[in-house]
């Protein structure tokens, strides 16, 4: 009898276990930065992040797979970043794809996620020679990197002045975030300045960035034509602020697309009508169909993870744009994996790698409007390069319109350059073609 | 020249910005003994406060008057500081009396990332305002003698004039009220006090409380330039040269230290910067208060330390 | 009754000065040094590895030359993080530039060119004394900070500035599996523990201790000022040197200068204080505080099904390690080491009240 019962509760177990085990969930890990210095900026991305799974999930998931997320604090500490990665990474079923929000942790995960066999995103940030997915397996900076940015800045400045050749002798400041993401676009920038014949003044800020008055005098002095803001956090606000005590005209100015959202301008308000600063595509986009979406399927339901004031803000739909591009690449890998199955990391590596995301997809998912087409290859992990500029007119950012694309011709010997480097440094071998059909 | 002249004001200024937050460590150290390395985050504590109850306060009371919202909010947040120090006093001071100076140290540590905390939770972890109508353009001097004149920021003007109205109302307050007299008398020879029938206890919360006081101003001041938000709380680290510069027991001192590390910082960022690429302002500001501590080991200011055997 | 030294007796000087002379004490390191060597290697998960075993054995071993400096000879030092990043920059040199460098070797000679440079900034120590040093120390970290971001010489010119290193070998066998790094950081922390306890019991260690007690007095009996300071420092900036260079192979494979920054220098001193100042036990008990503390509490949340969001945890995580600190500061100002060494005194008698 005792044997029986035994028997039956142990059948009952293993019948749960099976259960649940079917129950399909992708889990995506979420880190974000909603403490320390950077907090105004890592929280809305956070947010974006969070709400479009909560909008995905609401609409059935991805073919019928929830999607299962978790956030962790790393408050933009690499360190921390690392814990959160190693917790995370083998929770719910295993992690399906980290996107580390912050350059220096991208370079500490690109060395462990290729031993985890975990595909990490970069949009828009990270290593800008990672575009290369001959050395780079498992990196994907979709959508642009710091050296796209410092492109378009460059050829924006170039059309304002009325053609690149006229920017021979003019003075560009360059004043960055003294880390990692604010010395990648330095060798691109430096590149341009070769071709074009223009000074480039490189004016770094002790992080956080607080404390700008020399570098703000030292610009009064040298009375650059042009200054490139590359900060983040409080260094961005900061720098404004110190533009208006120094009469820097703010026209002149030009951010980096993490440089140029409300967080950084709404302290300043109306006196920073004038900054312009380059895009990722996306901008401050209230009046996208994605957004109408979230706040009737999310917010309305109270389910909204920030203010209902900050949907559409340019932070925040990074956080959307990054979350809508892992979802598409869950759902890629299922078109060939699966329909309505759990994928492993390697097929959504895969989906990542193939990503085909045109027009009429985009419209489909909300995003008319908001990007450009996109679409990845084993060569070519980012996708697409177009950005455009937008401009604080005090109150809101407003388009100018024009879409620019980063210049191959310069970006592509400059990371197959780089990425050759990285594959000798690490002692790695490059991917063969037959491993691109994978 | 008219270059350096700017350089030369804005650090001049710039020193009276930090010799402000200084006050505060010099303030708790004279009268205490305790080196208070949550002066930092009391600074933030202070402005978060001052920038959320100035936008709350006008919501609460249903009234719409900005200058009315500033003066409540600040006459709000000094009792808070006042409330912070009683507790500082009560729950951590007064149960590690005759501790060594590092374990004090620590203990302030401790209430730094207490402080951070409990500020973030109350007041959020946003950018938020302070605007109290100091004016943010800058004005041009001299217009004539050098080209384009010579720059001089008004907020930062304003700024040194409310700090030495601080300094000027403290070195009032130390010498000719009885407090003041009491706090020295502290400052000398605690249980010389003590036998004479001064309070330990109440002098500390009064330090506190004024140290807290000049945390607010403070506050306001770098946070109406920069923005409250958690990276203010580093403004404590540039004021740290500041404090050993001039002497840790001396008031005057912190003031001399600020102009000097003020005008050493920007100088050399500026002179010498570019030369070494950049970013060179904290280390020359610690680097040159090393080279003044190897003449004079006690600051400018400060106390001889004797050691007895 | 278990743990007395009833019917232990030496019968050499010797055996009397063995640093562990009662046999319950051996056996219970052995027992330790077993179960750390042997057994957690085979049943413990990989994240245990990764997130606590092995930064809080490298942050022991830089608690551990931190407490020689601030603990035994009584220099506090504020600039420890400054030469942990140097080890690990010199490490990294040598490791890239130099074809067929041995790992221990690049790790050995990355803590001695933190040697040299410790020494540099212990000068001042011999004329600037007690929170005057303390800040003074800052210099080192803040010029360290920017020196590894701005000379390109030092990442080996890289575009970013970050730096990596991969594909680690010890004497052919790979160091890549967690529990692999684990077993390397060990080896260094038993080495390195033994040689500082042998050292503080040594002629050198009673001269920091004299230094630290009263500087006067000890150079009025001979002790030479100039050798005491600067040899703790010395001494001091090799370990956290080696633990500079470990934390960055093998912990954090790539890292950027602010791996090592002011925050790090803080947390060091925290375990040295909260641990015990002037004791070898108090480095690892410390340790074993800061590294956990976070992230028992990062976890608490999740444990118990709380709907707190991350940040509002995470600011609590920061309330509730401030009121600890200040806690265990007066509960036990000597440190964690001293409630340890009462609980074994309290044990010589139990169960028997006196």
């Amino acid at each position: 009898m005792k044997l029986a019962s035994i028997t039956l509760a142990a059948a009952a177990l293993l019948a749960t276990d099976l259960a649940l085990a079917q129950a399909k969930e992708q889990f995506f890990p979420v880190l974000t930065y909603r403490t320390g210095a950077y907090a105004p900026n890592g929280t809305p991305m956070a947010n974006g992040y969070v709400d479009y799974f909560k909008l995905i999930n609401s609409q059935g998931g991805i073919n019928g797979v929830k999607i299962v997320y978790e956030e962790c604090e790393t408050a933009y500490d690499t360190a921390r970043g690392i814990e959160c990665y190693e917790r995370l990474k083998g929770r719910h079923g295993g992690a399906t794809v980290f996107q580390p929000q912050s350059t220096g942790l991208t370079f500490a995960l690109t060395d462990k996620a290729p031993l985890d066999k975990i595909p990490l995103i970069t949009t828009g940030y990270g290593r800008s020679d990672s575009q290369d997915g001959g050395a780079f397996k498992w990196n994907f900076p979709l959508v642009g990197t710091h050296w796209v940015a410092a492109d378009t800045v460059i050829q924006a400045i170039g059309r304002k002045e009325g053609g690149l050749d006229k920017l021979k002798g003019k003075k560009i400041a360059y004043v960055y975030h003294d880390s990692p993401y604010g010395k990648e676009a330095i060798s691109l920038l430096q590149e341009r300045a070769k071709m074009h014949g223009f000074d480039l003044l490189l004016l770094p800020v002790a992080a956080p960035g607080v404390e700008q008055k020399a570098t703000w005098l030292q610009i009064r002095q040298i009375r650059p034509d042009y200054v490139l803001l590359w900060g983040w956090g409080v260094m961005n606000s900061a720098a404004l602020k110190e533009a208006v005590a120094t009469g820097f005209p703010r026209e002149k100015m030009y951010g980096s697309w993490w440089s140029g959202a409300e967080p950084d301008v709404k302290d300043v308000g109306e006196a920073a009508k004038g900054f312009n600063a380059v895009m990722l595509q996306h901008g401050a986009e209230p009046e996208s169909k994605i957004v109408k979406t979230i706040l009737a399927q999310v917010h309305e339901k109270g389910q909204g993870s920030g203010p209902r004031e900050e949907v559409g803000q340019v932070l925040y739909m990074r956080g959307v744009m990054s979350a809508m591009l892992a979802v598409e690449g869950v759902r890629r890998a299922q078109e060939r994996f699966g329909k309505g199955k759990v994928v492993s990391t390697d097929q959504v590596r895969w989906g990542f790698e193939n990503l085909a995301l045109d027009q009429k997809r985009l419209d489909a998912l909300g995003f008319g409007g908001v990007m450009q087409p996109l679409s990845t290859s084993c060569a070519d992990h980012m996708g697409a390069s177009w950005t455009r500029i937008h401009t604080w007119d005090g109150v809101k950012w407003t388009r100018a319109g024009e879409w620019l694309q980063a210049d191959d011709q310069i970006i592509k010997p400059m990371v197959k350059a780089s990425s050759d480097r990285y594959v000798t440094e690490k002692k790695m071998t490059r991917r063969t073609p037959e491993d691109c059909q994978s | 020249m008219g270059f350096f002249l700017e350089t030369l004001f804005g650090g001049l200024m710039a020193g009276m910005l930090y010799a402000l937050v200084a006050l505060g460590f010099v303030l708790i150290y004279k009268a205490s003994g305790v080196f208070n390395f949550a002066q930092g985050a009391m600074v933030l504590f202070a402005a978060l406060a001052m920038a959320r109850l100035a936008e709350w306060l006008p919501k609460w009371l249903h009234f719409d008057n900005q200058v009315l919202a500033n003066a409540l909010a600040i006459v709000a947040v000094a009792a808070l500081m006042i409330g912070v120090a009683w507790a500082v006093d009560r729950l951590v001071l007064s149960r590690l009396v005759n501790q060594d100076g590092i374990a004090l140290l620590m203990a302030t540590l401790g209430i730094t990332y207490f402080l951070d905390g409990l500020g973030q939770v109350v007041f959020g972890s946003d950018i938020y305002k302070i605007d109290v109508g100091l004016p943010k353009d800058p004005m041009f001097l001299f217009d004539g003698v050098f080209p384009g004149g010579v720059l001089i920021s008004k907020e930062d003007l304003y700024a040194a004039a409310i700090a030495a109205a601080l300094v000027v109302a403290l070195s009032l307050f130390f010498q000719k009220t009885a407090t003041g007299r009491a706090l020295r008398a502290v400052a000398d020879d605690h249980q010389a006090a003590q036998s004479i029938g001064i309070p330990l206890q109440s002098i500390w919360i009064i330090v506190w409380s004024v140290a807290g006081f000049v945390a607010l101003v403070a506050g306001i001041v770098w946070g109406s330039k920069l923005g409250v938000q958690f990276s203010l709380s580093h403004v404590a680290l540039k004021a740290l040269p500041v404090v050993i510069l001039g002497g840790l027991t001396s008031v005057p001192g912190a003031i001399v230290g600020g102009l000097l590390i003020g005008i050493g910082e920007k100088l050399s960022e500026v002179y010498l910067g570019p030369q070494l690429g950049g970013g060179i302002e904290i280390w020359f500001a610690y680097v040159l208060a090393l080279l003044f501590l190897l003449i004079r080991p006690q600051g400018l200011f400060g106390d001889r330390i004797i050691d007895r055997v | 009754m278990l743990y007395s030294e009833n019917g232990q007796f030496k019968s050499n000087h010797r055996a009397d000065l063995a640093i562990f002379p009662i046999r319950e004490d051996r056996i219970a390191i052995a027992l330790l040094l077993l179960a750390a060597f042997v057994i957690v290697p085979v049943i413990a998960p990989a994240y245990l590895f990764s997130a606590i075993l092995i930064p809080f054995l490298i942050l022991s071993l830089a608690a551990l030359g931190l407490n020689i400096l601030v603990g035994y000879c009584g220099q506090i030092s504020l600039g420890s993080g400054a030469f942990m990043a140097i080890g690990a920059y010199a490490a990294y040199n040598l490791h890239t530039r130099i074809e067929g460098m041995p790992l221990i070797a690049s790790l050995l000679l990355g803590g001695l060119c933190a040697t040299a440079v410790g020494v540099l900034f212990g000068i001042p120590s011999l004329r600037i004394k007690g929170l005057y040093l303390a800040v003074a120390t800052l210099a080192a970290q803040f010029f360290a900070d920017w020196a590894f971001l701005r000379i390109k010489w030092f990442t080996n010119d890289s575009n970013s500035g970050s730096v990596g290193v991969a594909g680690l070998k010890v004497l052919g066998f790979a160091i890549e599996t967690p529990a692999q790094k684990y077993l390397f950081c060990l080896a260094f922390v038993c080495v390195f523990a033994l040689a500082t306890k042998n050292m503080v019991r040594g002629a050198i260690g009673r001269e920091w201790m004299a230094m630290r007690d009263m500087q006067v007095a000890a150079a009025v009996i001979g002790i030479r000022p100039v050798y005491a300071k600067l040899s703790a420092f010395a001494v001091s900036s090799f370990i956290v040197g080696v633990a500079g260079a470990l934390w960055g192979f093998v912990h954090l494979g790539s890292w950027e200068p602010a791996a090592f920054g002011i925050d790090r220098s803080f947390q060091l001193l925290f375990m040295v204080i909260i641990g015990g100042m002037g004791s070898i036990m108090g480095s690892f008990f410390g340790a074993a505080f800061i590294v956990l503390l976070p992230i028992v509490l990062d976890n608490v949340p999740a444990w118990f099904n709380l709907p707190i969001g991350t940040a509002l945890a995470s600011h609590l995580t920061l309330m509730v390690f401030g009121a600890l600190i200040v806690f265990f500061l007066i509960v036990e100002p000597h440190g964690l080491a001293r409630l340890w060494s009462m609980a074994k005194e309290k044990l010589r008698l139990w169960p028997f009240p006196h």
